[in-house]
């Protein structure tokens, strides 16, 4: 049973919530029911709780070293890796033709994320190899794949997402690595990558880069960039991993978190000739990463949600069992000390983490049931979803980067003292966390990607898609007796950022500059509209379940609904400062002189 | 060769069990279940038996409630080939469930039947050795190694003094101990052929065999808390304690 995610919230959270037994009633999902699901999330409990969790500290402690020729890792990593790998998580979610369990992504992700809250950065390598392997699948050549695909499935070969370079994070279009196109069709590259996860390591026979260059002529700007497969070994004939390819590591990276994951600065074509193979078209590479992109973003957010909640779990046994102090009140010295989740303050930390990474694992979950149902559900309303995804992409990386960071801030509080030395797991979670707000867009780039874009896209039908789906929970809230109270908050709350919305999209035709000024601000105000919409759901299936329960069940729900409670008194009202802020379009930051600083 | 593995639902080893507030039985409400930890290394041994090329056809049997039918998906998706279920709501003790068992053994035939020492939950350690009573077979218990070969098991038993290897006609009993193997993990694929493997449903009554209990259950307690421990200034003081207090020497 897993210690690190609570199985109870997971269960509630697919089924009395999110109802994703309904996916068994379509086609693709046919041959699953509750039992198939629930036999995953089982075993994936028992590999992460005996495999991952045990070596995550040492992982931490012991970051994977290069002496000059090679890496070396702990090798409880590849053992942890051969456990997951050969009870079938590597395929869960491919298709039964391809020997994979042909899982909807919700449930495939549930399961991720009890590996990940275990031990994130043993699990990453992996991730990132699903996430290539799924990108070779869509763009790659029928030669390509037949060539590299079962290997990357069947977890012989790792994969990588070569993106950034030393002078190009963020703004992608200004990357120099550079692909000159060959007579046999293939390309060779040349140029230095940086910050590339897993890019060596000694686990995986062969690693396959999939690299962002540009091709000699080609246009400026992310116009001109195009993806290829890059591999450390190329294959011989037979398939097998034979001569080098001209990749390789200038020096791993020594970060503060997420140490079990090498993270590398790659030289393409310095020494030996590099070969590398197109994927999709010349000139389209974004696009091709970019068709990945909402399962990724929500892969992160999910990754920041599990290392929260991981947090959460251990500061809560923390508090259960620590004496110290006695209640306000208690004026016998002699009387004894009670255990500190009995302070009210001390609750209100751990009722602050409940509400931030049960909401965080219920926006991940959810969004995931998007990309399911915009994959099979009513046809009708496929292209909603989609549009209704793409506004919330952003939402779903940063919400959960910036408050489950936050729930592992008032991890470390809650334990006091002991939270602050490495003897305890949770400076490690904050260390690990701590990259989610940075890498895959930085929460920055997301705030600027929801006001400057996807508010205003389709002419503003996603955004009226929120406010639909919305109040149609805050119909339902408003007949619910003990809910009504949030429906009112929630109405109230819609109400001020459709009208800051519609303030800002005008104002940005005339100064783009000073209407996204304020952007991040918008996104956390955003993200709590939107996670509170979502406490209200939990709420009402809470609600539900609670009449006909019992002992722990009754308890279970009188949870939710509690952290339901704490969103909407404590969290939800702080919006309307920076609602407020925004609709005056200040501008102390944007006009803030350099030379003053 | 043909083996049945008896496998038991009971309360997963890591849930804190808890009486129920009357006092009448452990509280089951709400507690996740598992295959018990003996009967998992029972399946297991079976399907290495069958990698081996020594056994034929895995039969995984378990007597309980209609949800015991998860733990007979379990060991299917370890490797086992087709299971059955003796559903009933009764108590069983261990009485019952060998004879239930005869009568499977009658009708099924298997060479050698593999089943846990004890189940973690009622920790009677009898089963195996009243089914050698009542079929009459040769039983190994306490099982850390196996070995089949020209109509005869050995097996070796951790006893108490270490260990000793006695030799079986099948077919044979054999009570598995922790250290006979190392369970492997079930496999997504697996566990998606194992909800096509041929699971038959029968009951005690329909197998002749009657369910009434033994033994009256009259309460179910936690043990008391257990009391800080002390430093004591000498051997003498805990000598005199050891006697006195606690009463054990
Ligand atoms: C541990 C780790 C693992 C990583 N793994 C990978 C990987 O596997 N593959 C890969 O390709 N990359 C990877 N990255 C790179 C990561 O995606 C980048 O670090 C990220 O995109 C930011 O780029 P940068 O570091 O160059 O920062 P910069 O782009 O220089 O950003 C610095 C700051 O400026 C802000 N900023 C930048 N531009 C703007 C703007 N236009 N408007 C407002 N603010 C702006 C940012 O928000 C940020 O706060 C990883 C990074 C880390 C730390």
């Amino acid at each position: 049973m897993s210690s690190t995610i609570n199985r109870r919230d997971l269960d509630f959270l697919l089924y009395e919530v999110l109802n994703v037994e309904e996916l068994c009633e379509r086609e693709l999902w046919s041959d699953h029911d509750r039992t198939s699901f629930d036999a995953v999330l089982d075993l994936a409990d028992q590999i992460a709780e005996e495999k991952f969790l045990p070596l995550a500290a040492q992982l931490d402690e012991h970051e994977p070293e290069f002496d000059g020729e090679k890496v070396h890792i702990l090798p409880g990593v590849k053992e942890a890796h051969e456990a997951y790998i050969e009870a079938g998580f590597m395929a869960a979610h491919v298709s039964n033709e391809d020997g994979g369990m042909q899982l909807p992504l919700t449930v495939s992700h549930a399961a991720q994320a009890i590996f990940s809250s275990a031990n994130i950065s043993a699990l990453a390598y992996l991730g990132l190899t699903k996430s290539a392997a799924n990108m070779l699948d869509v763009w790659g050549s029928d030669q390509l794949k037949q060539k590299y695909l079962p290997h990357m499935r069947s977890g012989r070969f790792y994969g990588t997402m070569c993106l950034s370079e030393p002078h190009a994070g963020s703004n992608l279009a200004d990357i120099r690595t550079r692909a000159e196109p060959q007579e046999d069709g293939s390309y060779r590259l040349y140029g230095t990558k940086m910050w590339i996860s897993g890019g060596e390591q000694d686990i995986s026979e062969n690693i396959v880069h999939m690299v962002l260059a540009k091709v000699p002529g080609a246009p400026a700007g992310v116009k001109g960039i195009s993806l290829f497969l890059v591999p450390k070994y190329r294959l011989d004939e037979n398939g097998n991993s034979a001569e080098r390819n001209g990749v390789n590591l200038v020096g791993l990276n020594h970060k503060m978190g997420y140490r079990g994951t090498t993270n590398t600065l790659l030289n393409f074509g310095e020494k030996e000739p590099c070969v590398g193979y197109l994927m999709g078209k010349e000139n389209e590479g974004l696009k091709c990463m970019f068709h990945m992109m909402n399962e990724s973003r929500i892969s992160v957010g999910m990754g920041a949600v599990t290392l929260g909640y991981a947090g959460y779990m251990h500061s809560l046994q923390y508090a259960k069992e620590r004496p110290q102090g006695r209640l306000p009140g208690e004026k016998d010295p002699n009387s004894p000390q009670v255990n500190i989740i009995k302070h009210a303050d001390v609750k209100r930390m751990l009722l602050q983490q409940k509400a931030y990474v049960e909401g965080g694992l219920y926006l991940a979950l959810f969004c995931d049931k998007l990309v399911d149902d915009i994959r099979t559900g009513d046809a009708a309303q496929q292209k909603d979803l989609a549009i209704f995804m793409d506004l919330l992409t952003p939402i779903v990386k940063a919400w959960p980067s910036d408050y489950c960071l936050k729930a592992n801030e008032l991890a470390i509080q809650v334990l006091g003292g002991a939270g602050y030395t490495r003897d305890y797991p949770v400076e490690r979670l904050y260390r690990d966390n701590r990259l989610n707000p940075i890498h895959e867009g930085t929460n920055g780039i997301q705030g600027m990607d929801l006001l400057g874009r996807k508010v205003r896209m389709n002419d503003g039908y996603g955004y009226q898609l929120l406010v639909r789906y919305l109040n149609e929970t805050i119909a339902e809230a408003k007949n619910t007796e003990p809910l009504n109270e949030y429906a009112q908050s929630l109405e109230h709350a819609l109400q001020a950022l459709s009208a800051t919305t519609e303030h800002l999209t005008s104002a940005a035709s005339e100064d783009i500059k000073l209407a996204t000024a304020n952007s991040t601000v918008y996104l956390n105000a955003f993200g709590h509209v939107v996670v509170a919409w979502q406490w209200l759901k939990q709420a009402l299936a809470a609600n539900r379940g609670l009449a006909a329960a019992q002992g722990d069940d009754q308890d279970f729900y009188r949870g939710k609904l509690a952290a339901c409670r704490y969103f909407y008194r404590y969290e939800l009202p702080q919006i309307h400062t920076q609602l407020a802020l925004l609709d005056q379009l200040d501008d102390t930051c944007l006009n803030m002189p350099e030379a003053s600083f | 060769m043909k083996i049945l593995v008896a496998v038991k639902r009971v309360i997963d080893y890591n849930v804190k069990v808890r009486p129920k507030a009357d006092g009448s039985d452990v509280d089951l409400a709400n507690v996740k279940m598992a295959i018990n930890p003996f009967c998992e290394i029972a399946v297991e041994e079976a399907v290495r038996l069958k990698e081996a090329g020594t056994a034929t056809e895995i039969v995984a049997v378990s007597i309980g409630p209609k949800q015991a039918q998860e733990q007979i998906r379990t060991a299917l998706a370890l490797g086992a080939d087709r299971g059955i279920h003796v559903e009933t709501d009764a108590r069983m003790e261990p009485l019952a469930v060998a004879k239930t068992l005869k009568a499977l053994i009658e009708k099924e035939s298997p060479d050698l039947i593999i089943m846990g020492k004890q189940s973690i939950d009622a920790d009677n350690n009898q089963t195996g050795q009243m089914l050698g009573a009542l079929t009459a077979m040769p039983q190994g218990t306490f099982a850390s190694e196996v070995k089949v070969a020209d109509g005869k098991v050995a097996v070796t038993r951790e006893v108490d003094g270490g260990l000793q290897t006695v030799e079986l006609n099948l077919p044979a009993i054999v009570t598995t101990d922790l250290r006979l193997n190392e369970p492997r993990y079930a496999s997504l694929p697996n566990i998606m052929k194992a909800k096509k493997k041929p699971l038959d449903t029968t009951t005690p009554d329909e197998l002749g065999v009657s369910t009434e209990a033994r033994v009256n259950l009259l309460k179910v307690e936690l043990p008391p808390e257990r009391q800080a421990g002390i430093k004591v200034p000498d051997v003498d003081t805990l000598v005199d304690k050891l006697k006195n207090e606690a009463k054990v020497i």
